[in-house]
């Protein structure tokens, strides 16, 4: 018998369970989020477009693109990742996960990086989808690529470390709607902070979102409210965190062991 | 050789202060099939738990086929199945993607032939590409067997395997465990159904509050501790025990129409041709006799009860 030094086919094992529930609930996975946030495109793009012609000279409708897919991004990532863990707890069939010889790191690539395809997928459709409805442009296509996966990384893996402390469904709807959306929508996902009175503008800086939408928006349009070195250091800072708790989820066995 | 599985000196308590384990100390030889027979709560799923590695122990150690389980856990959990107790599926999946899963998850190398192979043997082969949602009872437990065999595991755990299922699937799994011991797979069951150990198992262990309180062969545990009785129906009641009898330590049962004598079958004398003629000489006449031996369930109840536990 061979020993394993990195169990690639238990990661993609996982990997591909995770992919199949995907393209098995394509409705749920895809469809509904695009058409979400086709409303959101027409309700915000035409209702407020139409009073304001450009934000820092992009026209209003391109400028929440970035922030629409954002929010997909956040909300999705979260969604998929804590589910995924969630449900063989839920189910029971946590067991075969925890006596299989597969690492922490192998455990959350597997589920991590599913989760995190999922989210991009849909990422680059509701972009797609969008580009139908106004002109869209991308300046620095690596950053946004870069933005794109990390982003999708540290929200899947924030969503893997809600599944884990989760003890019931309405848990993991909890943080994602009282804390995500709201943060997003107060983030300058559809408007640029520039545009709120001084005072406002202050408190927005301490929202974390707000520098994760703008480091995303500047790879599109070379703009941005805040600095992009400290758009990139706040994603880089928020996957650090995740892993960092992830590590000590896995070495204390929290809500996974006895 | 070294043993398909060694636990040294583990001990297990949980937070809430519960001792689940005390000091477990057993070796499980390779190819053999090991019954763990305990009441409710002895401690049995804790064990198995801690040797596949969900559950962490607090003290000791354990090697699979000399692997450590925390040091060598890839070695030591790439050799180990485990079938739990509980009916836990991937309900939505279909039967063969969930074992394919499973034998990706323990790294193995993808082989539809294997797979089809187990899922014949175990008579699920029609229904692979069934959800496990629309399966019978009997077959989800069928499939977690299948499951757990998917990656040729060199030891196999099964927690109480037959709970809730009919007779006849109970026999075509011990037919099946039987066929796998066979085949070079060490089994270790934990069961309630005594009958199930007593038809099965080569080994037996008996776990009660924790302790690991005995652990021998089938065959000689049954002579050691089986008593064989014999019972007379006598011919006219008897209020008491004739002072002639008195070296045999019998027992009046049935309102005085028995008598009961217990022997040791191991023992060069029985006693039981010198208690006749001596009941001829008393002319203590018979009807009828019997003979019980007892079974492993009398000697389970018998070890259990003596250190104040309650029957499986």
């Amino acid at each position: 018998m061979t020993r394993l030094a990195f169990n690639r086919r238990g990661v993609g094992a996982i990997y591909r369970f995770e992919m199949g529930r995907f393209r098995r609930t394509l409705l749920q996975s895809v469809v509904t989020p695009v058409i979400t946030t086709s409303l959101y495109f027409v309700v915000f793009g035409s209702a407020i477009g139409s009073r304001i012609s450009q934000v820092n000279g992009v026209s209003y409708g391109a400028f929440i693109v970035p922030g629409l897919i954002m929010l997909s991004l956040f909300t999705e990532s979260i969604s998929n990742a804590s589910f995924g863990i969630y449900f063989p707890k839920f189910t029971g069939t946590i067991y075969e996960l925890l006596s299989a010889p597969v690492s922490a790191l192998e455990i959350v690539l597997g589920y991590v990086g599913a989760a995190a395809t999922k989210s991009i997928i849909l990422g680059l459709i509701i972009l797609a989808t969008a580009s139908i409805f106004v002109p869209i442009r991308i300046v620095h296509p690596a950053w946004m690529i870069s933005f794109l996966l990390l982003t999708a990384a540290s929200f899947s893996l924030f969503g893997f470390i809600i599944g884990v402390w989760a003890n019931g469904f309405e848990q993991l709807q909890f943080i994602p709607m009282l804390v995500i959306t709201p943060l997003t929508f107060l983030g300058g996902a559809f408007y640029s902070i520039s545009m709120l009175p001084a005072t406002w503008r202050a408190i927005t800086l301490f929202n974390p979102v707000v520098y994760l939408i703008n480091g995303f928006r500047w790879s599109f349009y070379g703009v941005s409210d805040v600095s992009v070195a400290i758009s990139l250091g706040m994603t880089l800072g928020l996957l650090g965190l995740c892993l960092v708790l992830v590590t000590w989820i896995f070495k204390t066995g929290y809500r996974l062991k006895n | 050789m070294t043993p398909a599985l060694s636990i040294s000196h583990v001990t297990k308590t949980y937070p809430s202060g519960l001792q689940a384990l005390k000091d477990i100390n057993l070796e499980i030889r390779n190819s053999e099939i090991f019954a763990l027979l305990g009441p409710n709560g002895a401690g049995k799923t804790t064990l198995i738990s801690i040797v596949c590695g969900i559950v962490t122990a607090s003290a000791g150690a354990v090697a699979v086929d000399g692997f450590d389980i925390v040091r060598d856990y890839r070695a030591a959990r790439t050799r180990i199945g485990l079938v739990p107790q509980e009916l836990n599926t991937d309900t939505f999946e279909t039967l063969w993607a969930t074992v394919r899963f499973s034998r990706g998850l323990f790294g193995r190398e993808p082989d539809a032939a294997f797979l089809e192979k187990v899922l014949r043997d175990l008579s699920l082969w029609d229904k692979r590409n069934d959800r496990i949602m629309t399966l019978s009872g009997g077959m989800k437990r069928r499939v977690m067997i299948a499951k757990a065999l998917s990656h040729q595991p060199a030891i196999l755990f099964l927690d109480e395997p037959t709970a809730g299922v009919d007779v006849e699937l109970r026999r075509d799994m011990w037919a099946l465990v039987r066929g796998l011991r066979d085949s070079g797979v060490t089994v270790v069951l934990t069961t309630h159904y005594i009958e199930e150990a007593e038809e099965m198992a080569d080994r037996i262990g008996v776990i009660s509050k924790g302790e690991l309180i005995l652990v021998e062969d089938k065959v000689t545990l049954m002579k050691k501790l089986g008593k064989k009785q014999l019972t007379l129906q006598l011919q006219e009641r008897m209020t008491e025990i004739p002072a002639g009898l008195g070296d045999w330590h019998l027992q009046l049962a049935a309102d005085g129409n028995e008598l009961e004598y217990s022997f040791d079958i191991n023992a060069e004398r029985t006693g039981i041709s010198a208690l006749l003629r001596r009941m001829g000489d008393l002319g203590v006449g018979y009807k009828d006799l019997n003979t019980h031996q007892s079974s492993l369930e009398d000697i389970f109840v018998s070890l259990v009860s003596d250190r104040g536990g309650s029957r499986p």
